[in-house]
C-alpha cells in the first residue's frame, strides 16, 4: 500500500526492519522465523518492490542457506531486504509506462488484445507465465463475450484493487 | 520506452521490434506479479485477522462454559428427553396445517430426500420429528465404539469431509458433486457440523437421518464445536419456528447435548489412516481412547474444577453432583487433545495457547504415533485452509476443511477427500458462490469484512487502548511513533497482526509521520445511540458472550427475558468476569430497553443496539 498521506513516514532502518518482519510473519505459518522459499517473491513484492524473476533469483541466492533447505530464515532475509528498501531497488511501474507496454503489444492499435495475442506474449516472451498465472490473468482480464482484453480498463480495475 | 524507428536494414528493424515486445512483456509480467503478490498478502492477513478473532472468541467460549454449567437445571429435561418414540408421538401433536416432512421410523431414503427437499426450500421439521430423530440417533450412537474401524473393500472409495459449521450450501454442494451417502458411497464427516453458519440444525438433521438409514456407511466424528449449540436454536427467524421451539426448545437442546456426547471420537480406515477432528499429542493413547465411556466428557472444561471455582458466587439452581458421571483427568485430557490440537512444523509438543485447549504437535510426534500404531496417514480438520485442504508433516498429516467462504464471501475454498483402497487421497475443491462464475470474489469484500471485525474489537477496547496510548505518549501530544502505536495495539488486543501494514486503514498520520492515536476511534460508533455511555464499551466487548447467556436463560426460547433475570444474570456475569459494574446504570438501561414496559426485554433487540458500525458503513 503506497503511503499517500502527508509527510514522510518514519523511514529509519529500525522501522524498515519492523515492516519487513511483519510482512515476513504473515507468511510464517509456524511462527518460527522461517518461510517457505516459494513465498519470498510474495513477501518482497508485498513490500512495494517490483523485481523481475531474474532479480528475485539473485536475491534468493543471497538469502538461501549454503545447503538449500527449502526454508528461508528471517535472520538472513532481514539485512538483504533492508538494503533493498533503503536503496529503493526494483522500483514500481508507473501507470502510464504500463499502458505503453500494452500498447506496444497491441500491434493493430485497436485498444484491446485478443486472448490468443495475450497468451502468446505472456507465455512466450519475457519471463513466461506459468499456466496458473495465465489462467488467473485471463479469468479477471478477459471479457467472456468477445474473448478480448481491453487493457486500459483492466489496468484501472487492478489499480483499484491494489489500493 | 520508445522503439527506435530510424533503423536502416530489415533484420535490425525486426530485432528491434522483438526487443521492444520483449521489454513490454517483461514489464507487464513484472507488474502483474507484484500486484498479485500484494493482493495475496492482503488475503493472508485478512485470514489472520479472522482467525485470531475466532480463536480468541473460542477461548472466551471455553471460559464461559463453566458459567453455563452452574446455571444448568437438569431435572425437567432429563425426564422429557428419555421419552420413547411412541411417547413423543402421543404427547406432541403435529397439526394438519403442517406441510413439512413427516418422518416414519425406521427412516428410509424417501425420508432423507424429503428432508433435503424441505431444507432447500427453507422449510422446517416439526419439533416432534426432531425429538424422535435425536432419540433414535442417540440410541444408535450409544452402540458404537469410540473408534470405528472401517475398511475399503475392493471397489469402495470413502469420502472424508471436514468442518461444515452450519453451512448447508456446502453440504448440498458436496452431495451434488459426490452423490448422496449410501452403501456404495460411504462418508466420514470429521466434526464441527455446527456453529457460525445459519443452518446448523438442518445439517445435523440431515446427517443424523443418513446415519440412521446407513449406520455402517455414514460415520460422524465429534468436533470441538459439538458442544455449544446455544447460539443456533434461536437464530431461526419465523414465528412458526419460534412457536415450535418455544415449547420444546429446552428438551431439544438437552437431548442434542446428549447426542453430541455420544458422537464417536475417531475413525480408522484399513488400520492405516486415522481420522479425527483436531490432532494428537505426545500422550495420545488410542487404546485408552477406545475404551473409556466417551459420553462422560460433555463440556470441554473439567466439571470438577469448575464447581470448586464457583463456590464464591451465589448459588443459582440445584445441581446434582454425581461424581461417578464425571470424566477422570486423563479421560478429559485425552479427549481435549484429539479435538483441539493443531499440527505445526516445529518438532515437539507444546500447549496450544492460541486455542486454550489441546496442543501443537510436530512431525516427530506424528512419526512416533504412526510407529506405535502402524499408521500411514492422519486426516484431521479444525483449521480453515485457503484451498480447502493442506498437506503437512511430509505428507503424513492432511487437513480437510469443507466450509467454503467460511469467514466471508471469497475467503477460502472448501474441499473433500476421496480415499481409494490404495489409500492415496484425491482432493475435490469447490466454492459456493453467489457471484457470477466469471469474476472471482474481490479481495476488497473479504478485506472489508475483516476490517469491520477488527474495528469492532478496537471500539470495544477503547478505554484500555487509550490508557496504553497515553502511557507511551510522554509529551501528551496526542501522537505516537508507528512503533509505539503498534506495540500498544498488539498488547491490548492480544492479536498478532501486521499492524504497520494495516495502519493506513486504522489510524491517521500527522504531518510529522507520527500517528494521531485518537483517530483510531473516529468514525466508529454503535448502531443505536444509548443513554448510558459508561456501559457501552463493556456491552460491546461482551456482546457475543451475553448473547449466548441470554439465549441460555431464555427457557421458552421466546426471545424475551424478564428484567429481573436480566439484572441478576448481568451481576453474576460481571462478578464472574471480574468486570466493574454500575448497578444503577444497568437498571436504567434495562428499563429504557423495555419499550412496552411489560417487565420483559427483547434481548436480541437490546444486544443489536451494540453492534459497532463505521460511520461510512451506514448507507449499506
Amino acid at each position: 500500500m503506497a503511503e499517500k498521506e502527508g509527510g514522510g513516514e518514519d523511514n529509519t532502518v529500525a522501522e524498515i526492519e519492523k515492516k519487513i518482519t511483519e510482512a515476513f510473519e504473515v507468511f510464517d505459518h509456524e511462527c518460527n522465523q522461517t518461510v517457505d522459499v516459494r513465498e519470498i517473491g510474495s513477501i518482497v513484492r508485498s513490500l512495494g518492490c517490483y523485481p523481475t524473476e531474474a532479480q528475485l533469483h539473485e536475491l534468493l541466492a543471497e538469502v538461501e542457506e549454503e545447503e538449500p533447505t527449502g526454508y528461508i530464515h528471517l535472520q538472513k532475509f532481514l539485512p538483504v531486504m533492508t538494503r533493498v528498501l533503503v536503496e529503493r531497488s526494483y522500483q514500481p511501474t508507473p501507470e502510464d509506462v504500463l499502458l505503453h507496454a500494452f500498447e506496444a503489444l497491441d500491434v493493430n492499435k485497436c485498444g484491446y488484445l485478443t486472448k490468443e495475442e495475450l497468451v502468446k506474449y505472456m507465455t512466450e516472451e519475457g519471463e513466461p507465465f506459468t499456466q496458473e498465472e495465465m489462467e488467473d490473468m485471463l479469468s479477471a482480464a478477459l471479457d467472456p463475450e468477445t474473448n478480448t482484453m481491453r487493457y486500459k480498463d483492466y489496468i484501472t480495475l487492478m489499480i483499484v484493487d491494489d489500493v | 520506452m520508445g522503439c527506435k524507428t530510424s533503423v536502416p536494414c530489415n533484420a535490425t528493424k525486426k530485432s528491434e521490434r522483438c526487443k521492444c515486445l520483449l521489454r513490454a512483456a517483461l514489464l507487464i509480467q513484472r507488474w502483474y506479479r507484484a500486484t498479485m503478490a500484494r493482493i495475496e498478502m492482503r488475503r493472508r492477513y485478512c485470514l489472520n485477522i479472522f482467525q485470531s478473532i475466532e480463536y480468541a472468541d473460542e477461548q472466551a467460549q471455553l471460559q464461559l462454559s463453566n458459567f453455563f454449567t452452574f446455571m444448568m437445571d437438569h431435572d425437567l429435561e432429563m425426564t422429557e428427553s428419555n421419552f420413547s418414540l411412541a411417547e413423543f408421538e402421543r404427547r406432541i401433536d403435529v397439526p394438519d396445517s403442517y406441510y413439512g416432512p413427516r418422518l416414519k421410523f425406521p427412516l428410509t431414503v424417501a425420508d432423507a430426500n424429503a428432508l433435503l427437499d424441505a431444507f432447500k426450500k427453507e422449510e422446517l421439521l416439526h419439533a416432534r420429528y426432531v425429538l424422535q430423530l435425536l432419540h433414535e440417533t442417540r440410541r444408535v450412537l450409544k452402540e458404537m465404539p469410540n473408534i470405528t474401524y472401517l475398511s475399503t473393500s475392493y471397489s469402495k472409495e470413502i469420502t472424508v469431509c471436514g468442518d461444515l459449521h452450519g453451512k448447508l450450501d456446502d453440504l448440498l454442494m458436496i452431495f451434488y458433486k459426490n452423490g448422496l451417502p449410501s452403501e456404495k458411497n460411504p462418508y466420514v464427516f470429521n466434526g464441527d457440523f455446527v456453529d457460525r453458519g445459519d443452518n446448523s440444525m438442518e445439517i445435523l438433521i440431515i446427517l443424523f437421518a443418513f446415519l440412521l438409514i446407513y449406520p455402517n456407511d455414514l460415520h460422524l466424528n465429534r468436533g470441538n464445536h459439538e458442544d455449544y449449540i446455544m447460539n443456533d436454536l434461536p437464530k431461526i427467524g419465523s414465528d412458526f419456528k419460534k412457536f415450535i421451539l418455544q415449547v420444546h426448545g429446552k428438551v431439544i437442546l438437552y437431548l442434542l447435548e446428549d447426542v453430541f456426547s455420544w458422537l464417536p471420537l475417531a475413525t480408522v480406515v484399513d488400520s492405516k489412516v486415522l481420522i479425527l477432528h483436531g490432532g494428537i499429542s505426545d500422550t495420545t493413547d488410542l487404546d485408552f481412547l477406545n475404551l473409556f465411556e466417551r459420553s462422560k466428557v460433555r463440556e470441554h472444561v473439567h466439571v470438577g474444577l469448575l464447581l470448586s471455582s464457583l463456590k464464591n458466587l451465589a448459588a443459582v439452581g440445584p445441581h446434582e453432583e454425581d461424581s461417578s458421571r464425571d470424566p477422570t483427568q486423563k479421560e478429559w485430557q485425552q479427549t481435549l487433545d484429539i479435538l483441539w490440537s493443531d499440527p505445526r512444523n516445529q518438532r515437539g509438543c507444546i500447549p496450544n495457547k492460541l486455542r486454550g485447549g489441546g496442543c501443537y504437535f510436530g512431525p516427530d510426534i506424528t512419526a512416533k504415533l504412526f510407529e506405535r500404531y502402524n499408521l500411514k496417514m492422519l486426516i484431521r480438520s479444525h483449521e480453515c485452509k485457503q484451498d480447502g485442504y493442506e498437506i503437512g508433516h511430509g505428507g503424513k498429516v492432511i487437513t480437510i476443511f469443507s466450509a467454503s467462504n467460511y469467514y466471508e464471501d471469497g475467503s477460502n475454498r472448501g474441499a473433500y477427500i476421496k480415499l481409494n483402497p490404495d489409500l492415496i487421497p484425491r482432493f475435490i475443491q469447490y466454492q459456493v458462490t453467489f457471484h457470477s462464475a466469471h469474476s472471482p470474489p474481490r479481495i476488497n469484500t473479504v478485506e472489508g469484512a475483516a476490517l469491520k471485525a477488527l474495528r469492532e474489537k478496537i471500539y470495544a477496547n477503547k478505554t484500555e487502548l487509550m490508557e496504553a496510548f497515553m502511557s507511551k505518549d510522554l509529551t501528551g501530544a496526542g501522537k505516537l511513533s508507528v512503533s509505539d502505536w503498534a506495540e500498544a495495539m498488539e498488547s491490548v488486543l492480544q492479536l498478532e497482526l501486521p499492524w504497520r501494514t494495516l495502519r493506513a486503514q486504522l489510524a491517521r498520520l500527522s504531518a510529522d509521520g507520527r500517528i494521531e492515536y485518537t483517530s483510531c476511534f473516529y468514525d466508529l460508533e454503535i448502531e443505536k445511540p444509548v443513554e448510558e455511555p459508561s456501559l457501552v464499551e463493556t456491552l460491546c466487548k461482551y456482546r457475543k458472550d451475553l448473547e449466548m447467556i441470554f439465549n441460555f436463560i431464555d427457557k421458552d426460547q421466546s426471545g424475551l427475558i424478564s428484567l429481573e433475570e436480566f439484572h441478576h444474570t448481568w451481576r453474576l456475569f460481571c462478578a464472574h468476569m471480574g468486570v466493574e459494574t454500575d448497578d444503577e446504570a444497568i437498571i436504567k438501561l434495562a428499563n429504557t430497553i423495555d419499550y412496552n414496559k411489560d417487565g420483559y426485554i427483547d434481548f436480541s433487540e437490546f444486544l443489536g443496539a451494540f453492534h459497532v458500525v463505521h460511520r461510512l458503513d451506514k448507507g449499506k
